[in-house]
């Protein structure tokens, strides 16, 4: 008798779940349990990275996070409004700025800024100012269209209304298109945060002292010195604690425009 | 409030039309909308501008405040001519009051914030001053209670006469209403009309496009009546509404005073049903 439809598909998502379980089982047989107990959770060595761990490394990595995001967004912005204008060289601009900054590897603009900037200008920027310069620029490019997309999403009716009470542009844009554009666009800057959080982590290509090693920095210095993966998973366990929460936040404000809608 | 004043004074002669309209067109790419109007609306005179949809009376009321710009012909607001290039168009705007039809509240702003924002911004009152003319037109349109509400939490009516104490905020000079009620629910409509039969009473000057046909008999001065983007005939309302001399006036108001005996393709094609709102 040939099987049912219904049959047939339960068969085959046992088997699925078969496969799954028995790829686990060898795995974990496989795997060498005692060397990964001592390489990840070696107590002394992760007693040995606390408070520093905290006092630095979490701290620096919030700081050089929102350091970039600050710039960026006010960045983004701008390049936001210039890609809306009515003028056509700002436009271009907006454009080609984008478009490079979203095209090539964060990495570059890192060394590109870190070692570029110094011998083009003949200074010695300040450590921040070059993480946020760097974290910004990169950031800014996508923050731009997030931001052009938020603006475009307001009705054209909210304009106009605020032009027909005698508002300028300006003004409009200001008052009445901008609040509610970060409305709209308030999930996926959030994701942004997100991102700019793990890419803070490339700083360490600008060649940082001691007190300004970020999370992954400190880690895989410490893995040097303690001979140990156990900093590496410290370091991922804290940039959890910054960016579950922003994660959730997302979605509560996500919920919050589906209910507004 | 005394500045405002002294604004106006320097707008125009007093006894200019509140509008002046000449040898209006508006084309948008090949499609003409106006194709030449001339009329003019009195100082607290109340206007309502009739028509089937696709006529232009919506574009002929945007040009009126420039949200539209006209390809050709002139438009004076209160001795102002708003189509001079070298126009303040702001300044202008300040002293025409608009209602849309698709309401257009700022919906991060409290009811009462959405009164205050343009006086305070444009006119510069004070945040005092502003929030009381504010409550003063809240209370005038009958939402004294919905100061703190947001648009969200309002009706379409309350949202709808919001946005008139919004426009009256500004104490302007004349309004413009762009078929105000065509987006409210049937059991909604009165509150708003109310209200505008109020404004009227009180002398407001008024260029209504509406579909509201016992509205435009009961309260306008003069009906317009619109189609293929020219005046076809104007007149009092008994002589338009009541006893039309083109066959064009009698077929539309034969379908919109009675629907139910009309072609049912022509009357899905008009008005509001046919309009999305953008919100």
């Amino acid at each position: 008798m040939p099987l049912s439809r219904r049959r047939r598909a339960r068969i085959i998502r046992g088997v699925q779940y078969g496969v799954l379980v028995v790829a686990v089982v060898v795995l974990a047989l496989v795997a060498d349990w005692h060397q990964l107990r001592t390489a990840f959770f070696d107590v002394e060595v992760a007693k040995a990275l606390f408070p520093d761990i905290i006092t630095t490394a979490l701290l620096n990595t919030i700081l050089y996070t929102l350091l970039g995001f600050g710039f960026g967004l006010a960045l983004g912005l701008v390049l936001a409004l210039m890609r809306l204008s009515s003028v056509p060289p700002y436009r271009w601009i907006a454009i080609t700025y984008i478009e490079f900054f979203r095209g090539i590897p964060a990495l570059l603009v890192f060394i590109a800024l870190g070692f570029g900037v110094p011998l083009a200008f003949e200074v010695a920027l300040d450590m921040n100012v070059t993480v946020m310069l760097s974290l910004g620029l990169v950031g800014a490019a996508y923050m731009a269209e997030t931001i052009r997309a938020g603006i475009q999403a307001v009705p054209k009716g909210q304009t106009e209304a605020a032009r027909s009470l005698g508002m300028s542009q300006g003004r409009a844009m200001v008052s009445i298109i901008i609040p509610q554009a970060f409305r709209i666009v308030l999930p996926p800057l959030t994701n942004e945060l997100i991102l700019l959080t793990k890419d803070s982590s490339l700083v360490y290509l600008l060649g940082l002292a001691l007190n300004q090693f970020e999370l992954a920095n400190f880690g895989r210095d410490a893995l040097n010195e303690h001979k140990s993966l156990t900093p590496i998973l410290i370091a991922g366990l804290l940039y959890l604690v910054i960016t579950l929460p922003l994660g959730q936040l997302v979605r509560r404000l996500e919920a919050r425009t589906a209910k507004a809608r | 409030m005394s500045d405002v004043t002294t604004d106006r004074g320097a707008g125009g002669a007093e006894d200019a039309p509140a509008i002046d309209v000449r040898g209006l067109r508006k084309a948008f790419g090949e499609l003409e909308v106006l194709r030449g109007i001339d009329f003019s609306v009195g100082r607290g005179e109340v206007v309502c501008v009739i028509g089937p949809s696709g006529s232009g009376k919506s574009t002929l009321l945007r040009c009126v405040n420039l949200l539209e710009e006209p390809s050709a012909g002139r438009v004076t607001v209160a001795g102002t001519e708003v189509t001079d290039p070298d126009v303040d168009i702001d300044r202008v705007r300040r002293r025409i009051g608009m209602v849309f039809q698709s309401f257009n509240l700022f919906p991060h702003l409290t009811a009462l914030e959405n009164l205050t924002i343009a006086q305070r911004r444009v006119l510069r009152r004070g945040r005092p001053e502003a929030e009381r003319i504010g409550r003063a037109n809240l209370e005038r349109v009958g939402l004294g209670d919905k100061a703190t509400a947001y648009p969200a939490q309002l009706s379409g009516g309350q949202q709808q006469r919001v946005a008139i104490a919004r426009a009256l905020s500004m104490d302007p000079e004349l309004m413009l209403f762009d078929e105000p009620t065509s987006a409210l629910d049937p059991e909604l409509v009165g509150d708003v009309l109310a209200v505008m039969r109020g404004l009227a009473r009180d002398g407001m000057t008024m260029l209504v496009v509406t579909h509201e046909m016992s509205f435009a008999r009961e309260v306008a001065d003069r009906v317009v009546f619109m189609d293929g983007g020219v005046i076809v005939e104007q007149g009092t309302p008994e002589q338009v509404v009541g006893a039309p001399s083109h066959e064009r006036t009698r077929t539309f108001l034969a379908r919109v005073l009675d629907p139910a005996a009309a072609e049912v393709g022509e009357v899905a094609d008009d008005g509001a049903a046919g309009r999305r709102v953008d919100r």
